[in-house]
């Protein structure tokens, strides 16, 4: 046979299909071969167990922790963790105290840090730059002085409040009157090493501190925007001002809006001052990260700030920015590994019940479709093949991790995937039934069906985009699954199912109605007109056969049209009418 | 299977035809029925049962131990407790944690005394602690505002697709049908609801709508294509699409229900209560509930929203009158033909 457009097309289709598989294999392969990647899916916790970090709060003695501090604290690491990846950690609270976060796998120290710095973020004027005095060892009592006036200067307020009062009020928080001698004294015997992240000092305080690396001592104003302003952050490359990027990583702040009135004040008033009162300090965790000079007064509320960033550590600080800073600091208790909590049972039943549940609809669909049936299980495996690749590479690229509901979701995705296949062989079998041909059946039955198809797997696509937008935790895990598949099963049914189907429909088993080809006119109830032409009824004979593409549009009215014929056949005169 | 496909063919021709939208008054007193017994059948018994996810629970750690077996402890927990699900892990080389639901203080001291001989250790090894809930609010409230923003968005994105909001509506009523009947399922039988059985109704939210929008697509067809001189009514057009598309839903519903009907076989009966069973129990019963919907509450709901629209019913009287001056009698679609004749 002549190759006609429809079998170019469907091996073209199979071809990039072909083309498809292969390049998901060659990028998993690579990912292999450079040390990251792996051939099976990485486990959840669930599954494979992980590392169990208890965290407890830092509380001075006294001081003790609200459930709701907890709870906004648990919901912060939650947030945090996720936006890492989608690797489905556990975190709860334990003794109404500490919280205990189990994730998957082994954290390193970025991980750890991701979740226990508090982050909070403030921008404080700079009053006083110098280098870093030497840590004088053994020199006891100036320590602890220099620690006690880092922490807390306003409790040396009520010991000596004539060095604590200013000589005249500040009148703006640059103000240089801000410094009290008192102040002074403590900021000369200050030392770097002291710096205590979880104590930051009040924020209508002045701070000593220094530069994260502590090249630079500093003392800073009170607090002028804090991280509660911030309504989104992200991390990227800083570009220059012709688009080029510097390869340095930056975080990019946007300001809700009473932020943004703030910024715009401090810098038109920073911007007017000079030397070391011209810069601003960003301060992370009590850390100076970066005090970059004025040079602009920024109204638009979204300053960036540089520093010794890599992409990675950019895009933690942007993320726990983004999700605020922890009501309280927490430190590392405990961490030790955790076995899986489900074991090797669970998988393996889960395992099984899917291969059960395929061979029971394979054998469905035999007996339903006939032959046709192997397509729909052809169809599934390439699915299957193709869903395994890419949670597989998700696994390594994005962190995800395959919990035993995932499992259960990718089982129960059969029977949604396979409803494509029967929604289109469906559609082909009432082409056949109103008496066409195969080969025509077959494309209008498919014009119809991928309609179909497409608008109800937009439905579960969106439901799947949505939860993973916005849902946290678990649920996140189950909508990658979700639209992952959905995807899946349209690539199949477009690019196998349906080539699949125009390749076979010009074979002589299936073109001409086998009985066991599933395809058989006879069965389906059109009448054997000749070869391989049948028509669907006595009654209709007559008329010419159904071919044109607009007949197609009008397929369901023949059947209407049989019905009509059969109530009165005088009516002829009226049905003949919407033919045209 | 020459039967199936007669039984398909004739539901295609129109020879076949169940009459299901003109039933309505029966499906929606079914469905009113049976929502009344999802909602009242938990309040009964005394609400949804968490899982220790949502509620927090006890937890018990044993260290020094010399022996890893995970079973003993289950065992020990469900000998004071019978019915409660332990979480059993190992943490480290030589400790085990052990979760449950919430236990009373006695219990408490007797699963610690259990677990202590158990594996052979001074009581005083076994610490218990209450652990809050790793389900806590936020995520609740955050998936329930995903859910809420689906709904307006799948609303949305119906009405457009379809050129009529009714069909969303029809589509929305349907699935709050099904999310009910699913929920009050759990609530009567008493399984725990968890992370699994969330996600299981999750996922049934999804398929009900994309059953739903299959068998709608079907309906928009057939009803677009009436010409005016068309003896069909718009309900028994929306009639024959529900007919037409029934050997599908029959045949969609088994081949999603087999693979989710072993794995609560095997999760139910091979491994007892756990993740398998929860995810399963919410998507089988889900899954049916859901094909039912659409058939019987989706498309006869649809069909009655748009009957009283002006345009409609002049169509539909057009129709009738059709069929009367052709026949006499007033059946086509609606009942079973007079047709005798189709060659098998």
């Amino acid at each position: 046979m002549a190759k006609s457009s429809p079998t170019k097309k469907a091996w073209r289709s199979l071809t990039w299909l072909g083309v498809i598989i292969v390049g998901l294999i060659a990028l998993n392969g690579a990912g292999v071969l450079s040390g990251g990647g792996s051939w099976t899916p990485k486990l959840a916790l669930d599954l494979e167990g992980g590392t169990q970090i208890i965290l407890a709060p830092k509380l001075e003695s006294g001081q003790t922790v609200s459930n709701e501090q907890l709870n906004q604290a648990v919901s912060i690491i939650r947030q945090r963790i996720d936006s890492a990846g989608v690797s489905e950690s556990e975190i709860n609270t334990q003794g109404g105290q500490n919280i205990v976060v189990s994730i998957p796998g082994t954290p390193d120290d970025a991980t750890l840090n991701r979740i226990e710095s508090s982050a909070k973020l403030e921008f404080r004027p700079v009053l006083v730059a110098s280098a870093p005095t030497e840590a004088s060892v053994g020199a006891d009592g100036a320590t602890d002085a220099a620690t006690d006036a880092a922490t807390a200067p306003e409790t040396d307020a009520a010991a000596d409040p004539a060095a604590e009062t200013p000589a005249v009020a500040p009148t703006d928080a640059s103000d240089l009157n801000n410094i009290t001698p008192d102040l002074q004294a403590q900021f000369d015997s200050f030392q770097c090493s002291d710096i205590d992240t979880s104590n930051v000092a009040p924020a209508d305080q002045p701070l000593i501190t220094c530069e994260s690396d502590g090249s630079i001592k500093y003392i800073l104003g009170p607090v002028e925007v804090s991280g509660e302003n911030i309504s989104d952050a992200t991390n990227g490359q800083v570009t220059t001002q012709s688009g080029a990027t510097t390869g340095e990583w930056a975080v990019n702040i946007v300001f809700d809006r009473t932020g943004t009135k703030s910024f715009a004040d401090v810098t038109t008033r920073l911007s007017g001052l000079e030397g070391a009162q011209n810069q601003f300090a960003i301060v992370l965790d009590g850390s100076v990260i970066s005090a970059p000079r004025t040079l602009a007064v920024i109204t638009d509320g979204k300053p960036q700030i540089t520093g010794s960033f890599d992409q990675e550590t950019s895009k933690a600080l942007a993320d726990q920015l983004k999700f605020g800073a922890l009501p309280i600091s927490f430190t590392v208790q405990s961490q030790d590994t955790i076995s899986a909590t489900l074991g090797s049972t669970q998988l393996q039943s889960g395992l099984i019940a899917g291969l059960i549940g395929l061979i029971l609809v394979v054998l469905y669909s035999l007996v339903q479709y006939r032959l046709l049936g192997l397509v729909t299980v052809a169809s599934l495996i390439v699915a299957g093949v193709i869903t395994y690749l890419l949670i597989t590479l998700l696994s390594w690229r994005e962190g995800y991790r395959l919990s035993l509901a995932g499992v259960a979701g990718l089982i129960v995705a059969i029977g949604i995937t396979a409803d494509s296949f029967i929604v289109y062989f469906e559609r082909v079998r009432d082409e056949l039934r109103d008496g066409r041909g195969l080969v025509s059946s077959v494309e209008s039955g498919w014009r119809r069906a991928i309609r179909t198809i497409i608008a109800s797997d937009t439905v579960n696509f969106l439901a799947a985009a949505v939860l993973f937008i916005l849902a946290v935790g678990n649920v996140r895990g189950f909508a990658l699954t979700l639209g992952l598949t959905t995807l899946v099963d349209l690539l199949v049914v477009a690019m196998f199912t349906h080539p699949m189907l125009q390749l076979l429909a010009r074979t002589k088993f299936f073109g001409e109605g086998h009985k066991l080809s599933g395809l058989d006119p006879r069965a389906l109830g059109a009448v054997y007109r000749g070869r391989a032409r049948f028509q669907p009824s006595a009654e209709v004979a007559s008329r010419k056969p159904a071919s044109s593409s607009k007949e197609a549009a009008k397929r369901q009215t023949i059947a209407e049209r049989k019905a009509a014929e059969l109530v009165g056949s005088g009516s002829s005169k009226s049905t003949d009418g919407k033919d045209s | 299977m020459a039967s199936f496909n007669q039984f398909g063919n004739d539901l295609h021709t129109g020879k076949l035809s169940y009459n299901i939208v003109g039933r309505r008054k029966l499906w929606y007193t079914v469905a009113a029925v049976m929502i009344l017994i999802a909602i009242l059948g938990p309040v009964l018994r005394g609400g949804f049962t968490f899982g220790i996810e949502f509620t927090g629970g006890s937890e018990f750690v044993l260290s020094e131990i010399s022996t890893e077996d995970q079973d003993a402890a289950a065992t020990a927990v469900t000998g004071v407790v019978p019915e409660a699900v332990p979480k059993v892990s190992v943490v480290g080389s030589d400790s085990i944690r052990v979760q449950t639901d919430q236990l009373s203080d006695t219990e408490s001291r007797e699963v610690r005394a259990a677990l202590a001989s158990a594996y052979s250790v001074d009581a005083a090894q076994v610490t218990s602690s209450f652990i809050g809930p790793s389900w806590g609010q936020d995520i609740t409230g955050s998936a329930i505002r995903a859910l809420l923003t689906f709904l307006v968005l799948a609303g949305a994105v119906m009405a457009l697709y379809f050129r009529t909001w009714k069909m969303a509506a029809a589509a929305m009523v349907a699935l709050l049908h099904d999310l009910v009947i699913t929920a009050g399922f759990y609530g009567i039988t008493g399984f725990e609801i968890t992370p699994a059985a969330v996600i299981g109704f999750l996922t049934i939210l999804g398929y009900s709508l994309y059953d739903t929008v299959v068998v709608f697509d079907k309906i928009r067809e057939n009803t677009s294509e009436d010409g005016p001189e068309s003896r069909r009514t718009f309900a028994d057009s929306v009639n024959l699409a529900v007919n037409q598309t029934l050997v599908r839903s029959i045949n969609t519903s088994i081949v999603a229900v087999l693979p989710v009907a072993s794995i609560l076989v095997i999760g139910a009966f091979v491994l007892g209560a756990g993740t398998l069973q929860d995810i399963s129990l919410a998507l089988l019963i889900g899954m049916i509930v859901g094909t039912y919907s659409t058939i019987f509450i989706a498309a006869p709901l649809y069909a009655q929203l748009r009957e009283n629209e002006p345009e409609i019913r002049k169509r539909d009287k057009k129709a009738l009158a059709l069929r009367a001056k052709a026949t006499g009698t007033s059946s086509v679609a609606g009942t079973d033909a007079t047709r005798a004749d189709v060659p098998a």
